[in-house]
């Protein structure tokens, strides 16, 4: 008999499997193909105190096996997504996970507030976005405005806050270790790559906002190694992805020392990604006689 | 409604040296699709790891094959031609929003330009009353016969004078006196922008088939966006290209 479910910072998951933030919309999109009660959590696309407008287009340029993206966080707001998109995921037995972004710790501690009223299990505070000029990346390359943004936000909620990591920062074990000071009850990384590509026929940038972020299956041993890395020196729960396209790839995560794992830019290259991941993981805990994830999670010394 | 299905490929053949017509057996994803409407094709290949965005050309319901026509354009639409017949793709549609016809209306202009043609073939042959095509090109038309046997009248324009009218698809219209009383276009932005203001000036609310950059195709990404300011709206959204559009209505675009 295995047992797939896994706890994140209080909150049980039926089993390990969420998706990353932003390429998932906030379920609708993908629920005429993927089974939503099958996903361990839904985590969906950042949103904000108030409706952003994101970047102009293009956002989108394919790389040797991954993408740029410069969305910006395009988003209608948390006032929206309260009414429109909490009561659509809440018919799915799956648990709620709501990326949050802001411009300055007054309008992430305003987010969190608002969303703390609603119906939902976690948060995931994005200070990792490289695509927007203020916030965003900004909190997340520095120790100690991390630390501070972390402190500030946990005034306004209740709920168990994940905070999401940028991996363009030198050495991320410190960055993890000034949110958990801060108060964070759950790490998720990695957010994307800072990244580039350039037309050389018309001799400009692909992307109109020049930089974006850099994902897909291209970046995941840099993300296997940093989940490795903040496993090591944190106790808080990890919510590993960057680049998991098959459960093999998931149960990398999980070994490096990730309690759970986020799929993303998979989901547009296979809308079912999901679910053969979920079912690639069970059938593997049934040959290998793992009853738990328990047994593998940071097995890696 | 949209489906994913493992389509195997009937017909792939070479219009011109960059551009080809591929038939997909699709099965009654084909009965669920309207003019203007798109496919997901994906490559399947590891490197490659986003679908591409490709319009429906024609339709035939009964037979459950769509046709669609592509440009190749990179490595993905390259990977495309050099499938054979009885090859499989895998393709996810139909997605977004078509044309609407417009009721009421009795000569319909359909402005094509480049590889923006192919979409116009099955709206040509839905429409009812009468539709002339307008054509711009750099020098080799394509479907131009497809269209005449679809009872359209048909002139083309291209850019270095080989054939038909010496100029764009906008200058021809306004040297032979287009005139109709709905008009349905795809092609280069520039072009649509230019259509888009031949058509207001002439009293016609402009259908115009854009498009953008796009990662998922259904509107989960946020990539594929246009900046649109919908009738009443106080100020411009980027709407997504795969969902809300690909068609918009021409006075709704923000130029720029």
């Amino acid at each position: 008999m295995i047992d797939t479910s896994v706890n994140v910072a209080g909150v049980v998951w039926k089993n390990p499997v969420t998706t990353a933030s932003g390429t998932f919309g906030s379920g609708r999109e993908f629920g005429e193909w993927v089974d939503l009660n099958r996903l361990g959590a839904v985590t969906v696309k950042g949103v904000a105190d108030q409706p952003w407008k994101g970047n102009p287009a293009p956002r989108i340029a394919e790389t040797y096996g991954g993408m740029l993206n410069s969305v910006g966080l395009q988003n209608p707001g948390v006032d929206y997504f309260i009414q429109e998109d909490i009561p659509f995921l809440r018919q799915f037995d799956t648990k709620i996970v709501v990326n949050l972004c802001g411009h300055t710790v007054e309008e992430y501690c305003a987010v969190a507030e608002k969303i703390s009223e609603a119906d939902v299990d976690l948060l995931e505070l994005n200070i990792s976005c490289p695509n927007v000029s203020a916030g965003g990346i900004t909190f997340g390359t520095d120790p100690k405005m991390a630390e501070y943004v972390v402190q500030e936000v946990k005034k306004y909620t209740k709920k168990p806050l994940l905070v999401k990591l940028t991996p363009n920062v030198t050495d991320i074990t410190e960055i993890a270790r000034a949110v958990e000071s801060g108060g964070a009850d759950g790490i998720s990384l990695i957010n994307t790559l800072l990244g580039m590509r350039i037309d050389i026929r018309r001799r400009q940038p692909v992307l109109a906002n020049k930089v974006g972020g850099f994902s897909g299956p291209a970046i995941k041993p840099v993300a296997v190694r940093m989940v490795y890395q903040v496993a090591k020196v944190t106790n808080l729960p990890i919510v590993g992805m960057g680049g998991i396209s098959t459960w093999e790839d998931a149960i990398e995560f999980i070994m490096a020392g990730a309690t759970a794992v986020a799929v993303g830019t998979a989901n547009f290259t296979d809308p079912l990604a999901t679910m053969r991941i979920v079912s690639g993981i069970e059938s593997y805990m049934e040959k290998e006689g793992i009853s738990s994830l328990d047994e593998i999670r940071g097995i890696i010394q | 409604m949209k489906l994913m299905v493992e389509s195997t490929i009937r017909r792939n053949q070479a219009l011109t040296k960059d551009i080809f017509q591929m038939d997909l057996m699709v099965g009654e994803l084909a009965r669920m699709a309207k003019p203007g409407q798109f496919l997901n094709l994906y490559p399947g290949e590891g490197t490659m790891l986003l679908p591409r965005p490709i319009s429906i050309s024609e339709i035939d319901a009964e037979e459950g094959v769509l046709r669609v026509i592509y440009q190749t354009v990179g490595k993905g639409t390259a990977l495309f031609s050099k499938k054979k017949p009885g090859q499989t793709v895998r393709v996810l549609g139909p997605l977004g929003n078509g044309f609407s016809p417009q009721t009421g209306a009795k000569h319909h202009l359909i402005v094509g330009g480049g590889i923006g043609v192919p979409p116009l073939v099955e709206l040509a042959k839905q429409l009812e009353g009468t539709v002339e095509a307008y054509i711009g090109v750099r020098s080799e038309p394509i479907l131009v016969d497809r269209l005449q046997e679809l009872g359209a009248i048909v002139h083309v324009a291209t850019d270095d004078g080989s054939r038909g009218f010496h100029g764009n698809v906008v200058q021809m219209m306004e040297a032979t006196g287009a005139k109709g009383d709905a008009l349905y276009a795809c092609g280069p932005k520039v072009m649509l922008r230019f259509v888009t203001k031949w058509a207001l000036e002439n009293n016609i609310r402009p259908q115009v088939s854009m498009e953008e950059r796009m990662a998922c195709g259904i509107g989960a990404c946020v990539g594929c966006v246009v900046k649109i300011k919908k009738q009443g709206e106080t100020d411009w959204q980027y709407r997504k290209v795969c969902k809300d559009g690909p068609v918009f209505y021409g006075d709704e675009v923000v130029w720029e």
